[in-house]
């Protein structure tokens, strides 16, 4: 029997469903309850949040501004963040792309720094010795306390803030690799020998490949201290950046600025959690 | 003395200043031969496997494959390991690609490579699942693709350490007469260890007894003269089965009792 026909009979056989062919409303209500479930505890939360905050800093004389003043305040940056109008008076885009831009470099390079040394110290007993208590001493050095050093050595603002952008963000993602390198299971260096893999061969194909998951680690706490470290570092250096808009409105006392950067600092940072995170599972290719 | 196809020549070993695990361990096996070592746990089969495969250099002796000492360790001797070891980032295929791309580059062309890939998992019947990730199949399944990832490199010899220790009995079952149809038309030179009697019995030439550790030996050695292709049902009635299996167990627990038992 032709094997589509026997489909077809089997098609035909099946009793009509009962059910009317209307539209089926179960899903979509659960996923409407699923949705709220999610969004509607934070979403009570920001509204207290902002409630007290109102009640506290509504009276007359208060050093900061209740939620509606800081609104009203900021409205003009809110709804046009790309104006320009030369040296720093620029949007709050333009602020943040600046910083992001230092993130980018400073991050990239301690990316790329940090997994080659923590390789090298992972797989060398002997590297691990040397490297390993200077890398515990150097790596509780406040970000800060770099800046005058790579100030002094740069005698350019731009190249000192990305410096310590690297030098924040090194040190977790040294650590976290030199971790999953040592912790390659025997297995698969065994598998690896006993195919005759080379030492490149064994990089490329196993070792990377396995420590993907620890590399991500770091790189998520080191692109969290790197936006942590930049704002601070704006502060003192100047010059266009989200971290330098919040000293200058502090300057100029307009606090609703302050707290309207604020915010955006922060929703940003989740943002490049998010994005590190993302790309990790994308390379791991959800075997992590 | 006659050249044997494996020749394991006095092999002694020993991990820093302990008694030694194995002393002066000499065996020979032939070519096509299906040899399984048994022995209580901790009697150092696991340790005599990772010598013959080049994993764990042996203090004293030697090991020689085909006319060739064994020092380090090379696709010529593949290993199928207890625990499957197949990297979890890649796919089934991949893992056995890995494993052909490197022993047959530049023999093969890619598409003969891929074919070959093919081919080793059909043979053990696991082609449906091509593009799964070791975290996606079964222990089963996954034992199928470290076997063919093993035969796929044309070794000399085979070395399967407990290849199915870690599956329920029906797989197991089931994979023991997959080892064994493809023993047979392959005619693998194979070693395995094992702690399980019947499995011994049923799959090999000739049973390999160690004593306990530590200075384990050979204890015994067992020709088991059963016809093959062998089939489980009808081998559990046969005479010579039954002597075969009563001749491990009565070594094992009456000469070389568990080193549980003899310390209580």
């Amino acid at each position: 029997m032709d094997p589509r026909a026997r489909y077809r009979a089997v098609a035909f056989d099946k009793p009509a469903p009962f059910a009317l062919p209307s539209f089926n409303a179960a899903p979509l209500l659960a996923f409407t309850k699923r949705a709220a479930a999610q969004v509607l505890p934070p979403l009570v939360m920001v509204l207290l949040i902002l409630g007290i905050w109102q009640l506290a800093c509504g009276g007359t004389g208060s050093a900061l501004p209740p939620p509606t003043k800081v609104f009203k305040d900021t409205w003009p940056l809110i709804r046009d963040p790309f104006f320009d109008r030369g040296g720093v008076d620029k949007g709050l885009f333009w602020h943040i792309i600046a910083s992001l831009r230092r993130v980018a470099l400073g991050f990239s390079l301690a990316a790329i720094a940090g997994v080659g040394l923590g390789v090298l110290v992972g797989q060398s007993k002997l590297a691990m010795r040397g490297l390993d208590p200077i890398f515990q001493v150097l790596r509780t050095v406040p970000p800060l306390a770099w800046l005058p050093l790579s100030l002094a050595a740069f005698k350019q603002t731009d190249p000192s803030a990305i410096f310590v952008i690297f030098i924040t963000a090194i040190w977790p993602i040294i650590i976290n690799t030199a971790v999953g390198v040592r912790a390659l299971p025997q297995d698969y260096r065994n598998v690896a020998r006993v195919l005759g893999l080379s030492h490149f061969e064994m990089f490329t194909k196993i070792l990377l490949p396995a420590t993907v998951p620890f590399i991500f680690t770091g790189l998520r706490i080191g692109v969290g201290l790197s936006w942590l470290a930049i704002i601070a570092a704006e502060m003192l250096i100047g010059g266009v950046g989200i971290g330098f808009f919040i000293w200058d409105a502090w300057n100029s006392s307009l606090i609703s600025e302050i707290i309207l950067a604020l915010i955006y600092v922060g929703l940003v940072g989740v943002c490049l959690d998010r994005l590190i995170a993302l790309a990790g599972r994308f390379v791991s290719k959800g075997t992590a | 003395m006659t050249q044997h196809y494996l020749s394991i020549e006095g092999v002694s070993m020993q991990f820093g200043k302990q008694v030694p695990v194995l002393s002066d361990l000499w065996l020979g096996v032939e070519k096509g031969e299906f040899v399984s070592l048994i022995g209580h746990s901790g009697c150092g089969k696991s340790t005599l496997l990772n010598i013959v495969a080049g994993l764990l250099h042996a203090t004293d002796g030697t090991v020689i494959l085909d006319g060739v000492s064994c020092e380090d360790p090379g696709p010529d001797r593949a290993v199928v390991f207890q625990n499957h070891s197949l990297l979890p980032w890649l796919t089934v295929y991949e893992n056995v690609k890995l494993a052909v791309d490197k022993v047959f580059k530049g023999k093969k062309t890619k598409q003969q490579r891929h074919e070959w890939v093919i081919e080793n998992l059909e043979l053990v019947h696991m082609t449906h699942a091509l593009d799964k990730r070791p975290g996606e199949i079964s222990g089963g399944m996954k034992q199928r693709v470290g076997i063919a990832r093993a035969l796929a490199m044309e070794p000399k010899l085979l070395l399967l350490d407990e290849p199915f220790g870690a599956l329920d009995a029906l797989t197991r079952a089931n994979l023991q007469d997959e080892v064994m149809a493809i023993h047979r038309r392959l005619g693998n030179t194979v070693l395995m260890i094992t702690h399980d009697v019947d499995e011994a019995v049923l799959l090999s030439d000739r049973i390999v007894m160690l004593t306990n550790g530590p200075e384990a030996t050979i204890g015994q050695v067992l020709d088991v003269d059963l016809p093959r292709p062998r089939d489980r049902l009808t081998l559990a009635d046969d005479a010579r089965y039954v002597a075969a299996r009563r001749d491990v167990l009565r070594f094992l627990y009456e000469r070389q009792r568990p080193p549980a038992e003899k310390a209580a």
